[in-house]
């Protein structure tokens, strides 16, 4: 026999979870004491419920788990919101534990009561409402299973107070197996279709590969890898998608979408045969979806059936795991490659010349400032790559800083780029950073940030103190809200209505308030040595102010509205 | 086009406030609805109308599937299928009109089921066309309260809707 609060933990402990981020109160502190009593479960106490949620969200992407989170009722829930639906948003499995008021107080407006499940319903995969203790086991078990497979979403548990009362027992038994008729993710796409699908790639002259999250989330890497070598395919990656494919390989086009590279983004318009795995045609990727591809036909994996000709009608839709879905294509491929028709060996081997001269027009290319007084923030991310070899595990905020990580650290293996690319979260960039450092206490963690977002979770350097975690902040400081000022420079005529930070903290005084080093840097020659300092303090948050410049845009960028994917502009007054 | 969506659900609280919020989410718009427990306890059965293109019809039926307490719908006007709609109709009659009502529920095979001296509460079952026929032809009367069951319907034939 068991309180509902040991039962929880005793669930949590069966489903192998030993972090959990979180913060108190009132509705779960039955729950709290129950942790307290036990020592398997680390809990990492946040300073905001925001970034207890990015935390668990960092470390379900850095690791493939799901994250857990617990909460308590009213502010504690509705501070998870933002959390919640990021994770949503990038199909992110999550298990977030949120207290409620007593049973008999439902629905009386008491005190720090908020309708979590009503809130919460339009931004998870499901959410269950716990009515007695004995339903906690099972509850549990479904929301794991719910959180972490087919397409991964987050999943809420909301326990009102009495139910964990200590002194309220009952029989305690985990649940074995699961079985559940309402939700069953398929588990293998269609033979047939995979068969046209590859008879498809065979015929195809302008054939490309495009990418997403879903085959990180999926594990589907290697196998991605081996079929687009196989075919010897241009490829590229989604934002989300990046380090799905190594990015230092020579059929990589770059990323593409929004802030794509020329080559990815041309190559998208004018191919025949697009093959889109594990993505969702998302409206930054497709810019005016009357003009998209508009001569490809579309083989598209997905585990989500809804994603599937939700924007773009699929002429080839696979409904499966994209791990098992790609390994058939790998075995159906060897087999038919050998007889692939010359004509069409000519036509790709015309494709890829085309492809390297849109390459050749070298669109990432960065001209650093004459007087060399100036740093600019592409070179920043070039030096971290330099400095840390391509290797360490990079979160970003949401900004020109983030996009100008995507495009200038080439991230050759999956779960070393995490960012919040459906929802575009500020403020999530440090906290996921805590997350991955928890999960991978050896790992090279930094968080590419910009001055706006730092400070929206910026109360995360205390935690970051408490727990001694050794992030690497790279703070690209244009003392602006950059990608806000840099649509207002091209669509509002400059006006910069609000996207200026004025009044901006001493970063390093208050980093170092904190407990931390910090490190400002202003001078493009002093910008290898302070970064070279930074990453050499190995057992210290450090945070390296860098003071950019501030009239930098992000290039290439697709024209808007009305263009299709070859339409961009490439600098500042110049498009294709 | 019209649709009616036929869907089998867990009965459990909070399971028709995902399938209804999902609608209001997602932008698409519900003309009636009607839903109760079916024979087994655990089952409720849904049945709602709603207007869609065909690829806005695939997209809900894809959304409504993701649901996990949903475990299995049919879109029932994509083949043959019988409807049925229920409505309570309150008229006010003088002398002179009730045995034009009584005539004209005859026609449309309804019944009246309770009268006051200036009342009649007709009863009519059919399809929500059928019903809309009644209450035109009461347009010269005075309608003073109109309650409808919402659309239920069921494939023809063979085709059924179980776990
Ligand atoms: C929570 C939140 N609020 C507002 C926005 C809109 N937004 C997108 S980028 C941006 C500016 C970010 O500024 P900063 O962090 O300094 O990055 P920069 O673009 O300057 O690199 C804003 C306000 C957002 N993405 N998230
Ligand atoms: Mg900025």
């Amino acid at each position: 026999m068991l309180s509902g609060a040991d039962i929880l933990i005793r669930s949590l402990q069966e489903e192998n979870v030993d972090h959990v981020f979180g913060y108190p109160g009132g509705a779960v502190l039955h729950i709290y004491d129950a942790l307290f009593k036990q020592n398997k479960i680390h809990h990492f106490l946040v300073r905001h419920e925001q970034a207890a949620t990015h935390m668990a969200d960092g470390y379900a992407r850095a690791t493939g788990r799901a994250g857990c989170v617990l909460v308590t009722s009213g502010p504690g829930a509705t501070n998870a919101i933002t959390g919640i639906a990021t994770a949503y948003m990038d199909s992110i499995p999550m298990v977030v534990i949120s207290g409620q008021v007593q049973s008999h107080l439902i629905g009386t407006d008491s005190f720090q009561e908020t309708d979590m499940i009503g809130i919460s319903r339009p931004i998870v995969k499901h959410s269950f409402m716990i009515k007695s203790a004995t339903e906690i086991p099972l509850a549990v078990k479904k929301a794991f299973y719910i959180a972490t497979s087919g397409r991964p979403g987050p999943v809420v548990i909301d326990i009102p107070k009495d139910i964990t009362n200590p002194a309220d027992l009952v029989p305690y038994e985990y649940p074995k197996d699961l079985k559940l008729r309402s939700y069953m993710p398929a588990t293998k796409g269609h033979p047939g279709q995979i068969k046209k699908a590859v008879s498809m790639m065979m015929e195809a002259e302008r054939p490309m590969i495009y990418a997403g999250g879903g085959v990180i989330q999926g594990n589907g890497c290697e196998q991605l890898d081996q079929l687009t070598r196989m075919l010897g395919f241009p490829i590229t990656n989604t934002l989300m998608g990046l380090g799905a494919y190594p990015a230092t390989d020579k059929q990589f086009l770059g990323m593409l979408g929004m802030h794509g590279t020329l080559e990815a983004n041309n190559a998208m318009h004018h191919c025949d045969v697009l093959i889109a795995i594990g993505a969702r045609f998302d409206d930054r990727i497709t810019n005016t979806v009357s003009k998209f591809c508009p001569q490809a036909k579309i083989i598209h994996v997905d585990v989500d059936p809804a994603s599937i000709s939700k924007t773009v009608m699929a002429d080839v839709p696979i409904v499966g795991p994209v791990e098992s879905v790609l390994c058939e294509m790998i075995d159906m491929v060897r087999q038919v490659i050998g007889q692939r028709k010359e004509e069409k060996g000519k036509a790709l081997a015309a494709w890829w010349e085309q492809i390297e001269l849109w390459k050749s027009q070298n669109c990432l290319e960065v001209k650093a400032d004459p007087a060399g007084s100036i740093i600019k923030p592409q070179q920043v991310i070039q030096t971290l790559y330099k400095l840390t070899h391509g290797d360490a595990v990079v979160t970003s905020d949401v900004g020109q800083h983030q996009m100008f990580a995507a495009l200038y650290y080439p991230f050759d293996k999956p779960r070393k780029w995490i960012n919040s690319g459906g929802l575009g979260t500020m403020g999530f960039g440090l906290p996921s950073a805590m997350g991955v450092q928890i999960a991978f206490p050896k790992e090279q963690v930094v968080c590419v940030t910009g001055e706006g977002s730092i400070q929206m979770n910026i109360q995360e350097l205390s935690t970051c103190a408490q727990y001694g975690l050794p992030i690497k902040i790279i703070n690209l400081n244009n003392r602006a809200l950059g990608m806000v000022k840099q649509w207002q420079d091209m669509q509002y005529e400059g006006r910069h209505s609000h996207s200026y930070m004025e009044s901006l903290p001493n970063f390093v005084a208050l980093v170092e308030a904190y407990g931390h080093v910090g490190i400002q840097v202003a001078s493009p020659g002093e910008l290898d040595s302070a970064m070279e300092q930074a990453l050499a303090i190995k057992d210290k948050l450090v945070f390296l102010d860098v003071l950019v410049d501030p009239e930098e845009h992000v290039y290439p960028m697709l024209v808007a509205p009305d263009g299709s994917m070859r339409d961009m502009w490439l600098s500042k007054g110049v498009r294709t | 086009m019209r649709r009616i969506i036929s869907l089998l659900l867990e009965n459990e609280s909070g399971a028709l406030s995902r399938v209804i919020g999902l609608f209001a989410q997602r932008g698409y718009n519900i003309e009636t609805l009607a839903v109760a427990p079916t024979d087994d306890e655990t089952l409720s059965r849904l049945t709602l109308t709603t207007v869609a293109t065909d690829e806005q019809s695939e997209q809900i039926t894809k959304q409504l599937n993701k649901l996990i307490e949903v475990i299995k719908l049919v879109d029932l006007t994509e083949g043959e299928y019988v409807e049925r709609e229920l409505m309570l109709i309150k008229i006010r009659v003088s002398g002179l009109d009730q045995a034009e009502i009584k005539r004209t529920t005859d026609i449309f095979r309804g019944q009246i089921v309770d009268i006051s001296p200036t009342i009649y509460t007709v009863q009519l079952i059919g399809t929500s066309k059928k019903l809309d026929a009644f209450i035109n032809a009461m347009a010269e009367f005075t309608v003073i309260e109109v309650v409808r069951s919402g659309v239920s319907g069921l494939s023809r034939g063979e085709k059924v809707l179980c776990v």
